[in-house]
Order: structure tokens, then sequence, then C-alpha cells
């Protein structure tokens, strides 16, 4: 903080009628305080901004069927009752399951598939290494669009499957895409002396993978399991293809949409839903603050 | 070393990699691989999944390109998209960054309090903006009336349906700010120091010292930024459809792209072809559009390998 220290010679403290330290330390301080003052109410605007929908939204959800209707912004009295009207909506405790089922299930398969793709794109040198890890990352960018049509042709009219969620945690098995880059990332940065002083122990690759690696490789795998399990939270368009026609099928986030149809007019029910629709995944947040931060940085910048 | 037990050291080590490498190289194969080329097959071809396909040459390709009435239109929504919401996101998180770090009192909760919305599912947080934004009682039209401002028709207005979509796409910046803020922190303090020696204004400081040092992190923002604008497909088809009434049930049929075509983007076209129009023909030429201008972004990204791929050597 060179402000603070009135260092000599920086334009604060050369002001011609400073001629001890004091007025111009105190001049300096002054300037810190104001920069602090106008930093920090930048800061609580911004957090306005990001936080206000939440609270309109909760405000919402707690709101009477009438009052929901008018232009209010808090409610009169709060009915906690609406949470317990949406629990009671026929369909919304099974969209809970298969949303954590496709979620779950999802998020165990493609960590298991993608640890040892990563590891040898990491560690392993071997003809085509750098055109697969090409591939990985054009798969990751593929829009899941392009292929849709022989995808679901494939689901629905050879295995019939689809009105289920099988289409979509299945591939989850064979490595997926971003879990794989964002592993190998992380993997990248174990030092390889790790790994040549587990192979004069004796150890071949796949126990140096599970020994000497994974213990290591703990943060990055629980930062590729966090973005899969909302990636299958968040997902609208895979439910929509497969399990559109099966409300049994149905998922939260499919679900939710349809709700809002069936409640036409009651803003509050569909604003209750919505929190509990929200909720989970920042609870999970809240507990793997540090994963998850640490995941978005690496997709980004590390390599 | 005998060229005999090289070779199978070899072979073996060989065995090893395909082995480690075998979930995706199924993978691959039977999810990535064979719909391409199925994809491309198919655009060539009438087909509506009941009657077997049948070749129609370039039929598919004219028709989306010169009948299809929502092609035009979706196109240059994305390119409104690319142009106005990505520029917004990134100069807006960029923004974001720079503020976090200049925060020293609370920075945790000011850091979390602005990354929460990232993780909003994207439905329910295009339901919650539809609601705030909604133009007779939401809450926003509520506070710009009591302002005296003007109270525009959000998600039911074609004029205003992108820029409400780029509030909510700016709400959500928070992966934006967390690589911005890595990518600040690492700018070397004693370039600012000497800087601000020189008498050089704030301006000069970020123009001079903070763009060059973090402009890698920006043209990775900017075109991971137009891949995803590209690809746009759960807001503006939610949006579109709870701001319209017409929601879900197989009685209804949605014309996506409420109001008047103004949230139409590509993704919706597959879909719209394929599992409304039963086209699977024009449905893949579609996607064939949308998996060309990806691919040319994705390969903008590994272009310039360093920032993305790092070189594991």
């Amino acid at each position: 903080m060179t402000t603070l220290l009135g260092r000599p010679g920086s334009p604060t403290t050369t002001a011609p009628d400073a001629p001890d330290r004091t007025p111009a330390a105190r001049a300096a301080r002054r300037k810190a305080l104001l920069h602090w003052i106008a930093v920090h109410s930048l800061g609580v605007a911004a957090a306005l901004f990001f936080v206000l929908p939440f609270v309109f939204l909760f405000l919402t959800s707690v709101m009477s069927d009438h009052q929901a209707l008018t232009r209010d912004l808090t409610p009169n009295s709060w009915e906690w009752g609406n949470y317990a009207k949406v629990f009671d909506t026929p369909g919304f405790l099974t969209w809970w399951k298969n949303t954590l089922l496709y979620a779950g299930l999802g998020t165990v398969l493609s960590v298991l598939s993608s640890i040892p793709v990563a590891y040898a794109l990491a560690k392993f040198r071997f003809r085509g290494r750098q055109l697969s890890l090409m591939l990985v990352i054009s798969m990751m960018m593929l829009p899941p669009q392009v292929i849709i049509i022989p995808m679901y042709l494939f689901w629905a009219k050879q295995l019939d499957l689809s009105g289920s969620l099988w289409p979509l945690i299945i591939p989850m098995a064979f490595g997926d895409a971003f879990s794989i880059f964002l592993l190998r990332q992380f993997l990248l940065t174990i030092p390889n002396e790790y790994l040549d002083a587990a192979k004069v122990d004796g150890c071949g690759e796949f126990r140096t993978l599970i020994r000497v690696v994974l213990p290591m490789a703990k943060p990055g795998i629980a930062a590729v399991a966090l973005f899969q399990f909302f990636y299958a939270w968040n997902d609208y368009f895979g439910p929509q293809i497969y399990a559109s026609e099966n409300p049994a099928a149905w998922t939260l986030s499919y679900g939710l949409e349809s709700f809002k149809g069936a409640h036409h007019t009651d803003w509050n029910l569909t604003m209750a839903a919505t929190v509990l629709v929200m909720a989970p995944v920042i609870l999970v947040f809240f507990f793997a603050q540090k994963a998850f931060v640490e995941g978005v940085t690496l997709t980004g910048v590390k390599g | 070393m005998s060229t005999h037990t090289l070779r199978s050291k070899r072979r073996r080590s060989a065995l090893r990699t395909a082995a480690f490498m075998s979930p995706w190289l199924i993978g691959f194969t039977v999810f990535f691989a064979y719909p391409l080329i199925s994809t491309v097959y198919f655009s060539f071809m009438k087909y509506d999944g009941f009657n077997s396909p049948v070749w129609n040459g370039l039929g598919n390709w004219s028709y989306v390109f010169s009948d299809y009435p929502m092609f035009w239109p979706s196109l240059r929504n994305t390119l409104w998209l690319v142009v106005i919401m990505v520029t917004c996101r990134v100069v807006f998180g960029l923004g974001i960054g720079m503020l976090i770090t200049k925060i020293k009192t609370g920075t945790g909760i000011f850091r979390t309090l602005f990354y929460l919305p990232y993780l909003a599912p994207p439905v329910a947080a295009t339901l919650a903006f539809v609601f705030l934004l909604n133009p007779g009682t939401g809450p926003v039209n509520t506070i710009l009336g009591e302002l005296g401002l003007p109270t525009p028709g959000w998600f039911n207005d074609p004029g205003w349906s992108k820029p409400a979509l780029t509030l909510l796409a700016v709400w959500g910046i928070g992966d934006l700010m967390v690589i911005f803020m890595a990518a600040l922190l690492d700018v070397p303090k004693e370039q600012y120091e000497a800087a601000e020696l020189d008498g050089a204004s704030a301006w000069h400081r970020f123009r001079y010292v903070t763009l060059p040092n973090i402009s890698p992190i920006v043209m990775f923002a900017v075109v991971t930024g137009v891949i995803s604008a590209m690809q746009y497909y759960s807001q503006p088809l939610v949006a579109g459809k709870v701001a319209s009434g017409v929601i879900g049930g197989s009685g209804q049929q949605f014309e996506p792209g409420y109001p008047d075509k103004s949230t139409l983007t590509l993704p919706q076209l597959v879909y719209n072809l394929g599992f409304q129009r039963f086209d699977y023909g024009a449905a893949c030429v579609v996607a064939l559009v949308l998996f060309a201008l990806a691919m040319a972004f994705t390969a903008l990204l590994m272009r310039r390998r360093g920032g993305l791929i790092g070189s594991g050597d």
C-alpha cells in the first residue's frame, strides 16, 4: 500500500504547502479512506444486483395466492404452506428422485471412467496423444444438438430406451470429455518424480494410479464430480429429448417448466418450486466452495 | 537389450495405453464419430422416422437456407448475442473481477454473493427472471415505475427480449469473475509500482499494465463466450415458452422464438425440425451448420495452445 506509507516523491505527498510529513501522511490516509469507501460502495451496489433477484424470488414464494398477483414487493402474511403445496404436487417428488439418480449415478460413472483416460493423456507418452487430446476438446465443445438426431434414433428405435433417463446415464460410463480434460489439467500439476518413485518401488501403472496419483488428485476429482453433478442437475435438453414423453421420468429442470404451466397464475407456488430447485445446488456449493472455485480456475488458466 | 524384448516391451506399453484409454475410445466411436457421420448422411436424406430414408440430394440444404422461415432470424439473433451479450459479459465480468481484487473488507462474503447466481440452474434462473421482469406486476417494472422510468415489455417485447436475456446472462457472471480474479492477481506488482512512479493515471495503468498482462484470459473468455452463445438453448427456449404462456404438453405446439422469433437460436431449430416437424434431414442440416460454427471457434481456442491445453512435457 504505497499510498498509506506516503512514500516521498509519490504524487500524493508533494503538495507544496506540506513542510513536514504529518499533514501529507494525513492527506494520504484520507485518500486511502475515500478509496476504501468508494470501492466498498461499489461492492455493495454490485452485491445488491446479484442478490436482489434471489430476495424477490423468495419473498414472492411466501405470498398468498392473491397477493402474488399484485405489485407488492413484500408479503403481508408469510405463507410457508406454499412449500408444502409444492411438495404435494403430483410428480414433484418423482422429479427429485429422477434428478438424484441422473446426477448421482451419472457423476459416479463419468468420474470412474474418465480418470484412467485423463491419466493416460497426462502422463503416458504415445503416438496420437496430441490428436486424442484435440478430439477430447472437440467433443467437449460439441453442442449436444449436433448429434441428437442419430443419437435419438439409436436410443429410441434400436434400444427402445426413450421415455427414460438411461440414454443420458449410460454414455457417462464411457468417459466424459469435460471431466477428462479437467482431470488431465489437474494431473499435469502432479510432478513426475512421484510416479517414478512408485515405479522404482515396483508399482505398475495401475497401482501407481490407485495408490499414488488418486490420493494427490482428490481436489481435482472433487471439482470434476461437482461439475458433473451440477451439469446433470441443470440439464434441460437431455430430459426434454428422452424423458418428455413419460412424466414418470422427468427431472426437476424439465418438470419445473411444466409446473409453471400447471399453475399458470400462481407465481407464488412457481417461485417456491424454483427456490426448491435452486436450494440444493447452492447448499452443495457452500460445503464444497473451495473445490468448485479451483475447478473454474483450472478450466481457464492453468496449463 | 535385444530387439525382441524391446519390441515386446513396446507392445506391452501400447496395450497398457489402449487399456487406460478404452472407455473413451468406445465413447468416442459410439457417441461422437458414428452419430457425426450419421448426421452428415441424414442431411442428404428425406426421413421422418417412420418411412425409410430416401435420397434427397441437396433438397434439405436448399430448404433450410431458402425456404425455412426460422433459419435466418435465428442466425441474426445469434450474431446479436455474440456481439452484445458476449461483450457485456466479458466487460462486466472483468469489472467485477477488478472490483473483488480491490475489496479489502469482507472479501469472502462479497466473492460468494457475486458468484452465487452463476450456480442457479438455468431453467430456474430463467423462470425467476421472467417473473422479475414480467411487464405487469414484476418487481423490476414496479420499481422502475415508482422511479418514473420507462417500463419495457422485456420477454414479451421482440425489441427487449434479447436485452432481457443479456441481463440474465450478466447476472450469472461468477465463472468469469473467478477466472479474471486469478489472472489479475498474477499481474506483477512491480509493474504497477513502476507505472505509478511514472505518474501514470488509473486509466493508463489499466491500459498499459493490466490489459496486456491479462489479454490471453480476455481472449479465452471471448472465444468460450462465443461458443456458448452459439449453443444458447435452455434460457431462450424456456423464457419464450413461459412468457408466451404456452408450455409443455402434447396438446399445444409451441412455435419457438416467442416473441416474434426474437429468441430463436440455432439449437432450437434442430429441436423444431427434428422433434416437432419430424423432418430429420433438415434438422441434420442445421446441426451441421452449428457444428461448423462451433468447431471453427474451437480451432481458434486450440491454436493458442498455451492458454488452454498446456504442454504436459
